[in-house]
């Protein structure tokens, strides 16, 4: 084990080695910094060529100025560590250091949302096989498959931020709308249910009527300029998220999986005002992380004392219905500032932005605010991440469903039925758990390669990130941010196939690496 | 007469499958399988028009700067040409000049009838007609896609099948350096060489672009290449004294030519996807020449004013990357032996009068 992991990190070095090599020779050789002075009329044209070259080492071939660059990096094995300057003279390793935060956060929301998304309908597409909600499911994806992604920005400025924001002024949604976004609801909802002709209507009828019932209300009490979702609205959402968690985990049919999830379901809203007390102005990420500390030990304690066998199992539910019933209470206290900070001078009724990461205008009394930067935060993202979510969410679609299909084709799941267990255990344990293990390598790739898809969506939505820098290096014949730049994504690729390897290895026991 | 009864489902089921490949070769099976896939079909068909109306519209310049050869297209505009006063013709939203003079909702609907009119895709801003401009983008787009995706799939062809055939050190020197590649995000390497290649021209920048494009279908063709070698025929072939390049074009290519397909159409709607986003991001196809990410780019800003000249571009990038994606999957289909066809109500009933016809 140890020579194997020896092996690749050799292995990864002689990759990473080689990569920037060429990177940097394809950079230099195809970039000329001395042609902004093609047509220059200055008198000391000569004497800024020569200053150029001097300073940018250009009379030395690039081959062997990669290797005085190459010094720098290697250096860090002995604490001294250097990736040269920027052409406006900054070190290239802090411009990187403020710029990546930004991208990871863009790339880790993202990649969440799509993960979350795309498994879910890919899963269901995998065993309503052949249903139409699997044939339009698979048309969605190859659309979404040949979308640009530039284009779908340019989409999104214009429907979800420019005309949203256009809506906030008088909120009221028209009827047409209302039946329009009821219907599709309704129909989204019955795919996933699935099943006869009859409940299909059943369930498309009740889920259109429903949201049409949300939205005249949202419609009729302003929701959108004062969104709240009280205690009845976290008490709902928690309730319906603790019947999917039981289902998922134990079955509705499980007394004790009842107990423990309906139970930490109530108590969840019995704590809601509780908590308020906990989420005042001047909290912090300690007490968000406290919140989750108390709710999630309280869920985990009723499953302890639900059950006295199978502990785990309830303590599981308990756990999950918790962690995941806990965000409509933060979700809440956030919709709480919206109002304030949309008519806030520096929002001034505009509360979705369509450029940038953060509002500059914002006072230091509201930056500082946990909730109102929060939101800050959380609605810039909003764009950025719908745009890259669209476009990663059809490979998780297609590759979980093509990989449970591929399960549930499995001896060992005839096996299962055959033994009598229900058609649920049989999916959910012996079919999705085995399902999950190939995505890992998936998971880990796409994070990294969502690095190089977040130049395009850095680049329309002027985000500050490694895409930017990467832009910048590249109009501005910055070798040295370029090649900074390109070694972390080219690091951090290598890395994440590394340790899709090994956490293959770890997850599929049927795997071993070889010796 | 009840044992045939008792098996009725499966037998009939694989029955079926049989008879409709019985006699046929392994081709006719494939092309046969492929025309069943109505969305691919109907992809195909789409995909040809929109090609023939392309290239047919404008007219086609082949060759270099002295041995030039043009055939003339069908359409009135140019490219270069501006026509202010037909775009004055047709305002809408309120005084904004050059709409689409298209309108394809019949009479009874909106009272104007079905009408192409002059400029049916509409001008931009200072009167040059949009069909024109839009056909010479989609088929510089196209022109990349091509030139990209047929040099992608060569190299790439030739680098997995001597990797996957020969193994050993060769594998090994290969496979890293396709890892080399593969490292940067396609887009920094297209960026890169767009930098530099985009003002050469269109066909210098895709064949650039063609060289960085290889090495995932690579790494596909050897994979297949490691199974398909240690197969009883290649041993055959050996032993009937083939030399290894006759082994590796004759026997095993043709083995291996299903996941080729099917990796090279996904590599050529990712070559149109990726040419389009550097032609936006400003590393690809150069003005004053056109392409359809280039015309989004431009006319970007001009969205809530005259949204036609964004809609078109784009949506004959998303139509022409649907297509080759849905081709892709009827040929996935149609290659894959494993892939068993869904059976529909209508085939399970034709099985079931089958077996009572023969019960």
């Amino acid at each position: 084990m140890l020579q194997y992991i020896l092996r690749r990190l050799g292995m990864m070095f002689v990759i990473v080695f080689g990569s920037s090599f060429l990177a940097y020779n394809l950079q230099a050789y195809s970039s000329d910094p001395l042609s902004v002075f093609g047509e220059s009329t200055a008198e000391n044209k000569d004497y800024l060529i020569l200053q150029m070259t001097r300073e940018l080492q250009l009379d030395v071939p690039p081959p062997i100025r990669y290797f005085s660059w190459l010094r720098g990096i290697v250096a860090g094995l002995w604490g001294d560590f250097d990736m040269g300057l920027t052409r406006m003279k900054l070190p290239v390793f802090e411009v990187i250091a403020q710029a990546l935060p930004v991208t990871v956060k863009l790339v880790i929301t993202s990649t969440f949302l799509a993960i979350i998304l795309g498994i879910t309908v890919g899963m269901i597409t995998a065993i309503r096989q052949y249903s139409r909600f699997d044939y339009s499911m698979t048309f969605v994806s190859f659309l979404l498959f040949s979308l640009p992604v530039f284009w779908v920005a340019v989409l999104l400025k214009e429907f979800m931020a420019i005309q949203f924001n256009d809506f906030l002024v008088d909120p009221t949604i028209p009827p047409v709308t209302i039946l329009i976004f009821a219907a599709v609801f309704g129909l989204i909802a019955a795919g996933f249910v699935g099943g006869a002709r009859l409940q299909f209507f059943s369930v498309l009828g009740g889920a259109s009527l429903f949201a049409a019932g949300l939205l005249s209300f949202a419609s009729a009490t302003q929701w959108f300029i004062e969104p709240s979702l009280g205690i009845f609205g976290v008490s709902f959402l928690a309730l319906c998220n603790a019947a999917i968690v039981v289902q998922l985990i134990s079955g509705l049919d499980s007394k004790k999986g009842r107990i423990t999830g309906f139970g930490t379901a109530v108590a969840i809203a019995v704590l809601y005002f509780p908590l308020q007390a906990l989420m005042s102005a001047d909290a912090s990420l300690v007490n968000v992380l406290a919140i989750f500390a108390i709710t999630i030990s309280i869920g985990s304690a009723i499953g302890y004392f639900a059950s006295n066998i199978d502990r785990r199992v309830y303590i599981r539910i308990g756990f999950f219905t918790a962690l995941i019933s806990t965000v409509p209470i933060l979700v809440d206290r956030f919709m709480q500032e919206f109002s304030a900070y949309m008519n806030s001078d520096a929002v001034s009724g505009r509360p979705v932005p369509t450029l940038g990461q953060a509002n500059d205008l914002l006072t230091t009394e509201q930056l500082e605010n946990f909730w109102i930067s929060g939101l800050d935060t959380a609605l810039h993202l909003v764009l950025p991440t719908i745009a890259l979510t669209l476009i990663s969410f059809a490979g998780y679609i297609r590759f979980s469903r093509g990989s449970l299909l591929e399960v549930l084709n499995m001896d060992y799941i005839r096996t299962a039925r055959a033994k009598g267990l229900s058609e649920r255990t049989v999916v959910t344990r012996h079919g999705m758990r085995n399902a999950m293990l190939p995505l890992t390598t998936i998971l880990v790739n796409d994070f990294a390669g969502l690095f190089g898809g977040a130049i395009i969506t850095e680049g329309v939505f002027a985000w500050k990130g490694m895409g930017r820098l990467f832009n910048d290096a590249l109009t501005g014949y910055d070798l040295n941010l370029f090649m900074g730049v390109f070694i972390i994504s080219a690091t951090l690729t290598v890395l994440a196939n590394f340790v899709a390897d090994l956490l293959y290895g770890v997850v599929d026991p049927r795997i071993r690496i070889r010796k | 007469m009840k044992k045939s009864t008792v098996s009725t489902s499966e037998a009939n089921e694989s029955g079926i499958e049989n008879k409709e490949t019985d006699g046929l070769n392994q081709r006719q099976i494939i092309v046969k399988r492929f025309f069943k896939h109505k969305a691919a079909v109907a992809s195909l068909i789409t995909l040809i028009s929109i090609f023939v109306v392309v290239y047919t519209s404008l007219g086609i310049t082949i060759g270099f700067s002295k041995f030039k050869f043009s055939i003339p297209g069908w359409w009135p505009y140019k490219i270069t040409e501006i026509d202010p006063e037909g775009a004055m013709e047709n305002i809408c939203n309120g005084g904004v000049a050059g709409c689409p003079t298209l309108d394809l909702a019949p009479s009874f609907l909106d009272g104007d009838g079905i009408r192409f009119g002059a400029h049916p895709f509409g001008t931009d801003i200072i009167g040059t007609d949009y069909f024109a401009l839009v056909m010479r983008g989609a088929q510089q787009s196209i022109l990349v896609m091509l030139i990209v995706g047929i040099l992608g799939i060569v190299i790439g062809t030739v680098i997995g099948a001597i990797a996957g055939y020969f193994g050993g050190v060769v594998d090994a020197v290969l496979m890293r350096l396709t890892d080399m590649f593969l490292v940067t995000p396609t887009i920094v390497i297209g960026a890169v060489i767009g930098f530099r290649f985009g003002n050469l021209g269109v066909v210098p920048l895709a064949i650039m672009l063609g060289l960085f494009a290889w090495m995932g279908l690579a790494r596909f063709v050897r994979t297949e290449f490691l199974t398909l070698r240690e197969r009883e025929f290649v041993d055959a072939a050996r032993v009937a004294g083939a030399s290894d390049r006759r082994i590796i074009f004759k026997h095993i290519l043709p083995n291996a030519i299903g996941i080729i397909v099917v990796v090279g159409t996904l590599l050529l709607s990712g070559a149109i996807l990726a040419e389009t986003a550097l032609s936006y991001l400003g590393f690809g196809v150069r003005p004053p020449d056109v392409s359809l990410g280039l015309l989004i780019s431009e006319y970007q800003g001009s969205f809530s004013i005259s949204p036609w000249l964004f809609w078109w571009p784009g949506t004959l990038i998303i139509l022409i990357a649907l297509c080759i994606n849905f081709i892709g999957d009827g040929l996935r289909d149609a290659f894959d032996p494993r892939q068993r066809r869904h059976l529909t109500m209508k085939d399970r009933k034709k099985a079931r009068e089958l077996s009572e016809a023969s019960a």
